[in-house]
């Protein structure tokens, strides 16, 4: 059984307590889940703690490109799980925060090529170097997925107020262990078409999730622009969404943030207001 | 309107960012994805390499480095020995001077990132080569040099294939530099020009 | 003759595949074509309730496979366009439930009966992605220009030109005032990006998600913009050449209307 070695050094085992683990699933592609990790984990290391980021996401890896770290990636996962490098020599170190690192996937493998032991192994080393180890998880739930959820001992769904998301978010806490606590962030609202009836409200969703909250995140026009430049929008104080995603850190760190509900666009000159500012 | 302003002040527009990102990352993946292509790649620049000097075959490393602004590719190829002069491929210019006393190298590392690799072997050539005293190739190496005609055209007698002085057009004074820039890498030190291969684009193989 | 049969394909998730399957298979149905809709996506089936026939389904494809029915019993009728059809993916089982022969053989069974198969694929490029490619002879790439969308569209397009399958190119989720402003890039700069030839641009609009909350394939709503997209696109699969919708939007007097309106 191969240790993964790493230079930054563990504090003695009986002081320091484990991190945590969590992956960040959905079932259903395209809903935020690399958008989310890449966020939250930037605002917690942002915070202070020290973060690890792991992308499972084998053969079509992203999270190295949301986080504007693609030209940094020298190694991958399974170099690590193969025992071809060692987990310090994979680990990216983040542009901005120093608390933060990336291991990123494979991008020329598949997601079979993975060992759900190793996995495990794999992520119970970071945990005992790192405050949180946030497992970026593939649409579906197949193998990919389920290298995702080894070793992690939470879960977030993310979710879309749309039926097709919703659907699959069900499938998957279906087959979470318990354990894992699974814990729900709405993602992409748009409140105008929640106003409207045409978007499921997040309460639609929770009535039919029946997940404890964890954050509500708007769609914003901003999250494109963040993606194309390589950095989250949770570092930058002026996004909503940004926001959105503080305040989901300081949720997940222990913090009793009140979950805003959107605020409603009323009234004629606020909507003249936001079609000035460029918002829909 | 605010946006509007901040855009303004925010350098170029995060479209024109994600394009040139995606470009880069797309040769990386594409070139992760074909090792076959990568060692047709090596097969033939050691072909070319060992026109020159003797090559210590298992010793050869070649890899591809995604760096912030370019792909580039890292040959480390360790050199046994110069081949004899005799079996040398005669150099292309008639007029060069006599050759500084050849010693073999250890070893070679040649970094080419791929887009600039002739301009940089003209760089190199320039940083060598002491100004001339007699009918020797005069060459101007400049960065960049893609994008703006050259500052300097070599001397006509010193062209190996000398072309009308009248009416080049950018782009014909741009070649001849470059063959220019070629020959005298060649000539002087051996050290073979960077071979120019084109990798995976964003066009699939 | 048998059918033509295209694989909707993407390796992002939520670029549109089903969408797309529904709203171009449906457009096809209209113009009077025969066309069945395969949803591949095993586990996480989609296409029925993007349809509305969820209600319907009494068997699936995986026991078609199994030789638990027929395949007739299994294909459900579409009460709007009465040459289309869906076969419904199984929502208990998992992608491995079938193999890459089973789904062909399930293919070739359906194209001898219709014109057009149109298969909608799974994200990834695993064995969901793999199956639902299996007898295809034609591929579309749906992409949105978005750089893990493109990176992905790059991904698959490799695999299916391993495969030698035509491939043409969806761009979805089009936003023209942010390309206009430079913060989206272009439908250009994606195809230069992919090389591909284009089937389709198709504008970010608030009638999908909320046609895909009533179930309602969007060519049914009349005079939907979004409506004549499609039927363009199903126009382009028939081989004919039709130039591309201009996506511009209204100008600022037309944007300042449509505020109004909206309240």
């Amino acid at each position: 059984m191969q240790e993964f070695a790493s230079q930054v050094p563990a504090a003695p085992p009986d002081q320091k307590p484990l991190g945590r683990a969590i992956v960040v699933t959905s079932g259903k592609g395209g809903v935020g889940k690399t958008t989310t990790t890449a966020n939250v984990g930037a605002a917690l290391a942002a915070a202070g703690a020290r973060v690890a980021l792991i992308d499972a996401d084998v053969g079509l890896r992203n999270l190295d490109l949301v986080l504007g770290l693609e030209s940094r990636v020298r190694y991958h996962l399974l170099d690590v799980l193969e025992e071809r490098v060692t987990l310090d020599d994979a680990l990216v170190r983040d542009k901005r925060s120093e608390h933060l690192v990336l291991l990123a996937a494979a991008q020329a493998r598949e997601k079979e090529d993975v060992d759900t032991e190793r996995m495990t192994e794999l992520v119970r080393a970071l945990r005992e170097r790192f405050d949180y180890v946030l497992i970026d998880s593939p649409a579906g739930i197949e193998q990919g997925f389920r290298n995702a959820a080894a070793g992690a001992t939470e879960a977030i769904i993310v979710c879309m107020p749309e039926v097709s998301s919703v659907r699959d978010a069900d499938r998957v806490v279906g087959l979470l262990p318990q354990t894992m606590r699974p814990q729900l962030i709405v993602n992409r609202v748009r409140p105008a078409m929640v106003r409207k009836g045409k978007m499921l409200s997040v309460e639609d969703v929770n009535a039919i999730l029946r997940l404890p909250l964890l954050g509500v995140v708007l769609d914003e026009p901003a999250l494109i622009v963040a993606a194309n430049r390589g950095e989250p929008v949770s570092l930058d104080a002026g996004s909503a969404t940004g926001s959105a995603y503080r305040d989901i850190a300081r949720r997940i760190a222990g913090e009793n943030v009140p979950v805003a509900e959107p605020a409603p666009e009323g009234g004629m000159f606020a909507r003249i207001g936001a079609f000035f500012r460029g918002r829909r | 309107m605010f946006e509007f302003l901040m855009r303004l002040f925010r350098g170029e527009p995060s479209g024109q960012t994600a394009k040139e990102r995606l470009r880069l990352v797309l040769l990386s993946d594409h070139l992760s994805l074909s090792p076959e292509i990568v060692d047709a790649l090596k097969t033939d620049l050691l072909a070319v390499i060992s026109r020159y000097v003797e090559v210590d075959e298992a010793g050869v490393d070649v890899t591809f480095e995604q760096r912030e602004h370019e792909v580039a590719m890292l040959a480390n190829i360790p050199i046994r020995s110069l081949k004899p002069r005799d079996e040398l491929p005669k150099p292309v210019l008639a007029t060069v001077t006599a050759l500084p006393a050849q010693e073999p190298a250890p070893a070679a590392a040649a970094e080419m990132p791929l887009p600039k690799a002739e301009t940089e072997a003209a760089d190199a050539v320039d940083a060598v080569l002491e100004p001339p005293a007699v009918a020797e190739p005069v060459v101007a190496a400049e960065p960049g040099v893609a994008a703006e005609p050259p500052a300097v055209v070599p001397e006509p007698e010193a062209q190996p294939a000398p072309a009308p002085a009248a009416a080049l057009t950018a782009k014909q004074r741009k070649r001849r530099k470059r063959r220019a820039a070629r020959a005298a890498a060649q000539a002087v030190h051996g050290q073979p020009d960077p071979v120019q291969q084109p990798l995976g684009t964003s066009a699939q193989a | 003759m048998s059918a033509r049969r295209i694989v909707v394909t993407s390796g992002k998730g939520g670029v549109g595949k089903t969408t797309t399957t529904a709203n171009v298979g449906a457009a096809l149905a209209k113009r009077g074509h025969r066309v069945t809709l395969i949803d591949a996506d095993i586990g996480l089936r989609n296409l029925d309730l993007v349809l509305g026939v969820e209600k319907r389904i009494v068997f699936d494809i995986v026991e078609v496979v199994e030789g638990r029915c027929q395949l007739r019993q299994a294909l459900i009728r579409d009460k709007r366009f009465e040459t289309l059809a869906i076969l419904p993916a199984a929502q208990t089982r998992d992608k491995d439930a079938v193999t890459e022969q089973q789904m062909a053989r399930v293919v070739e069974d359906v194209a001898a009966m219709c014109d057009f198969v149109l298969v909608d694929s799974p994200a990834g490029i695993e064995n969901g992605f793999r199956n639902a490619v299996a007898s295809a002879t034609e591929a579309i790439v749906v992409t949105t220009p978005e750089v893990s969308s493109i990176r992905d569209a790059d991904r698959v397009i490799g695999k299916l030109v391993e495969r030698q399958l035509p491939i043409r190119l969806i761009v979805n989720r089009i936003r023209t005032d942010m390309v206009r402003s430079g913060d989206m890039m272009s439908v250009d700069d994606v195809c230069e990006i992919l090389s591909s030839e284009l089937l389709g641009t198709v504008p970010d609009d608030e009638e999908i998600i909320d046609t895909t909350n009533r179930g309602e394939p969007v060519v049914t709503v009349p005079g939907s913009r979004l409506a004549a997209i499609y039927d363009k696109i199903a126009r382009r699969l028939e081989g004919e050449l039709v130039p591309f919708t201009n996506l511009e939007e209204p100008g600022i007097f037309g944007r300042l209307f449509a505020a109004f309106k909206a309240s």
